[in-house]
């Protein structure tokens, strides 16, 4: 019965969207304060009612209700509690269900907390937000309902796959789901922007935070689902240029623009037209992803189980959510028309090449992701664009994106005068130089003149991002959650370029044969494998080997990768034994039997991979930080917005 | 102003292209075997796990494998077809059986029908992974040289054995 009750709930929750947007456009078009009033009603009635049927459908997973067609597909009674609960968003329909309840807790959010914000303004954003949730009501209810009922009930569940069960899923998608949909906010604001034809340095410190907080999730996000790869298949990779991952970095890259971009509309009052086109292609390509992941149209690893249905109401829901925003940008941009000037060494030009080459860098990664389905719609014949494109194509941008960063970081708004800052610069450049070449030849030995560029750019970057603080303490100014938040961002950014450099260039890894009692050398490191055993685990069956690696007659670490294969679905599943370490890790995976008690064995040594992820995890906290720097909460007095409003028309009627 | 429409033109695009790209059917994909020499195989036999079935028994005429588990739904869909074309006598079925469990195999056959002149027990799967095989149903067509000419992702059916595989054997057939 409770499963009905869910269904229903989203039913009625569907219909709440429906008048959410309907008071929330409507009552700010016309200015009626009880539509408006309503409008919040609806966002926390639509808010219960989802969490409710989702709730549901989570209880249907504690239950072990097989009479539920999604809980059969995804469960079984032998899987531990703590997966069967997550398995609620393991597959296809409840994953939709957890994106249309993140979409409600972020427009509750906004509902919440905007109280600095005009009436009017959140009211249109909780209607374009309102729009948003009812297509994707839309596409639960017709498409894609978790509440089938499974007749006669199925005696077991046919499990949830092997690769999912892992604390990284509990984690993973829900945060990435979060920046995802986190990204409808900008594109509302956006929206409401554009419709009541206004956009001033007030409106990009409404949007600021927001951004920055759905773009601290995407981080995390990206980065918890890398680290999942890493350890869960198996075979020591970080990135794998796969659709998926592609389609959750391209958003991220742009959003990354678009924070950039919304500081410079936000001191300066430019860029107004960009900042609105980046807002709306963030959310728009968060979309697309969604689109790739479940239509089948690209070939991935991550494959959901794909409908040509399904993918045509993403599909029609694209065209409308991105075609009427574009629509109405190519109608209001002219609008935002501003001229004013800026000297070309300025951090207003900085940042403008920061955006074009972010933006250049999603472009070359869409390229490559759907040229395979280019060619096949054109009949050109089928191809896969792998590792090699995507890691020349995206380093491209990248360098000159880095190498600015110290410079720009430091340059002021107008026209930059370096003064003492520039020499401080160059000291520290040559510092890191010197410290490259150092680090190049006596820790880790010559690899390649990039080598010693990434080195010396990490370091570079990570110095100068420190200039800013120390100054300001140490000249006694205060120091605002901006420039902190700034300031710890890029110095993640740096700790991830050491990251990448170091394990791209000194990695080293080897597949061999072993048998109990033989041993093996990599990177100084002696592997023996000293055990082989059968392992039984809750829904699976193992063989574990016990490897003992030892350094110079010393014990380092004793490893127990495992082959599963889980009872239910057969497959086979690799569970790398990993020694971690502060500057490297020590990776082991079993590969296949070989007769005769041998396994083939893969051995790889990886130097500071975990600054990728301390790097990206840096960044994240870095924009937490800025997203809570005191100007966006304080009141913005009325006469302050209206001459700021003033201003900018009279701007852009001289335009 | 032109250039502030470019964006929604991209937008247009990028959508025709998805819209093509939804209506392609992906189980055409090409295998990069087709035109090689059949991956050699020797594996236990099942019905009798003692004596082995080798790929080398087959070379010299025209045969078909189809890898099938008893997990598989789609492959409990396509026994039916499998039992009348092996009935017809005109080319020996191969079964691969995939990941499955011996005593299981061995029921579904005496239960179900044994359209199978020989299956092959592949239990880890390590001999599927040789031929390309990404799940069960599939089937292949081997000619009388060794070379897989055709293969088949999905149940097979009458249809489609009268269109796709029939017409190939009657050409390898002729030929030699």
């Amino acid at each position: 019965m409770t499963i009905e009750l869910g269904h229903f709930a989203l039913i009625l929750a569907f219909c709440l969207t429906l008048s959410q947007a309907f008071f929330g456009l409507a009552g700010a078009a016309w200015r009626r304060p009880h539509w408006i009033a309503l409008t919040k009603n609806a966002v926390i009635g639509q808010f219960v009612l989802t969490a409710f049927a989702f709730g549901t459908l989570m209880y249907a997973f504690y239950r072990n209700d097989f009479s539920v067609l999604y809980v059969a597909q995804n469960s079984n009674s032998e899987l531990p509690t703590i997966y069967r609960l997550a398995a609620t968003w393991g597959a296809h329909e409840g994953s939709l269900l957890l994106w249309l309840l993140v979409q409600a807790a972020w427009t509750l959010a906004v509902a919440s907390f905007s109280r600095s914000i005009p009436e009017v303004v959140t009211s249109r954003v909780l209607g374009v937000l309102g729009l948003i949730s009812a297509g994707f009501a839309l596409f639960i209810l017709t498409t894609s309902s978790p509440f089938a009922r499974l007749w006669p009930a199925a005696i077991d569940g046919r499990d949830l796959n092997p690769l999912l069960q892992d604390p990284g899923l509990i984690i993973h998608p829900p945060m990435q789901y979060t920046g995802y949909i986190g990204l409808s906010v900008p594109f509302a604001f956006a929206i409401a922007a554009m419709l009541e034809g206004k956009l001033d340095s007030v409106w990009a410190r409404w949007v600021r935070p927001w951004t920055n907080v759905a773009w601290v999730f995407l981080t995390c996000g990206i980065t918890l689902g890398s680290w999942w790869a890493y350890y869960e298949l198996g075979w020591g990779g970080w990135w794998f240029w796969d659709a998926v991952e592609n389609a959750s970095f391209m958003p991220w890259l742009v959003a990354t623009a678009l924070i950039h971009s919304l500081a410079v509309t936000e001191k300066r009052g430019l860029f107004k037209s960009w900042t609105l086109l980046l807002s709306i292609t963030a959310f728009s390509l968060s979309v697309l992803g969604t689109f790739l992941v479940r239509s089948g149209v690209v070939e991935s690893v991550h494959a959901f189980a794909s409908d040509p249905k399904r993918g045509l109401f993403i599909l029609t829901f694209l065209a409308l959510c991105s075609g009427s925003a574009l629509g109405l940008y190519a109608w209001r941009a002219p609008l935002f028309r501003t001229n004013t000037g800026f000297a070309p060494v300025s951090r207003e030009s900085f940042l403008l090449v920061n955006n074009v080459l972010l933006v250049g860098a999603t472009i070359l990664i869409l390229l490559g992701t759907l040229y395979p389905m280019f060619l096949d719609a054109l009949d050109l014949g089928r191809i896969s664009v792998g590792p090699p494109y995507f890691n020349i194509a995206f380093l491209i941008p990248m360098l000159p994106l880095v190498l600015l960063l110290a410079p720009g970081m430091h340059a002021g708004w107008k026209r930059a005068s370096y003064g003492r800052t520039g020499v401080l610069l160059l000291v520290l450049l040559i510092v890191a130089i010197i410290a490259a070449v150092t680090l190049d030849f006596a820790a880790y030995g010559w690899h390649s003149i990039m080598t010693t560029v990434g080195f010396a750019l990490a370091i570079w970057v990570g110095l100068a991002a420190l200039v800013d603080p120390i100054s300001r303490l140490r000249k006694g100014h205060s120091l605002s959650a901006g420039i902190i938040g700034m300031s710890v961002a890029h110095f993640g950014l740096a700790l991830f370029v050491l990251g990448v450099t170091t394990t791209e260039s000194y990695r080293q890894e080897t597949d061999l044969s072993l048998r109990p009692g033989q041993s093996a050398e990599l990177a100084g490191f002696q592997f023996t494998m000293t055990r082989l055993g059968d392992v039984k685990g809750p829904n699976f069956d193992a063989i574990e080997s016990e490897i003992r690696v030892t350094r110079e007659g010393r014990e380092v670490a004793v490893l127990h990768p495992q082959k599963r294969t889980y009872r239910v679905q057969k497959n086979p599943m690799t569970e790398a034994g990993i020694d971690s370490r502060w500057t490297r890790h020590l990776l082991v995976s079993m590969g296949a039997p070989l007769g005769d008690g041998a396994w083939s064995l893969r051995l790889q040594y990886k130097p500071m991979v975990q600054f990728i992820w301390l790097g990206a995890f840096t960044m994240a906290f870095g924009g937490l930080i800025a997203a809570f720097d005191r100007r966006y909460r304080s009141r913005v007095t009325a006469d302050a917005a209206v001459a700021a409003t003033t201003r900018a028309k009279t701007a852009a009627k001289t335009a | 102003m032109v250039r502030y429409l470019i964006p929604v033109a991209l937008l247009a695009a990028l959508l025709a292209f998805f819209f093509v790209g939804l209506d392609r059917d992906k189980e055409t994909l090409p295998s990069p075997l087709i035109g090689k020499p059949a991956p050699q195989f020797t594996l236990p036999r099942v019905g009798d796990p003692a004596k082995t079935v080798s790929s080398s028994e087959f070379a010299g005429h025209p045969y078909v494998l189809n890898v099938w588990a008893t997990w598989c739904v789609g492959c409990r869909q396509e026994h039916e077809a499998l039992l009348q074309i092996a009935s017809r006598g005109e080319v020996p079925i191969v079964g691969l059986n995939w990941k499955d469990e011996m005593p299981l195999a061995e029921q579904w056959l005496q239960q179900l029908g044994n359209p199978y002149v020989a299956t092959a027990f592949d239990q880890e799967g390590r001999v599927a992974i040789d031929w390309g095989v990404y799940g069960a149903p599939e089937t292949f067509l081997i000619n009388a040289q060794g070379t897989i000419i055709h293969k088949h992702v999905a149940p097979m059916t009458l249809e489609i054995w009268e269109k796709e595989f029939a017409p190939l054997l009657d050409q390898t057939a002729g030929r030699k």
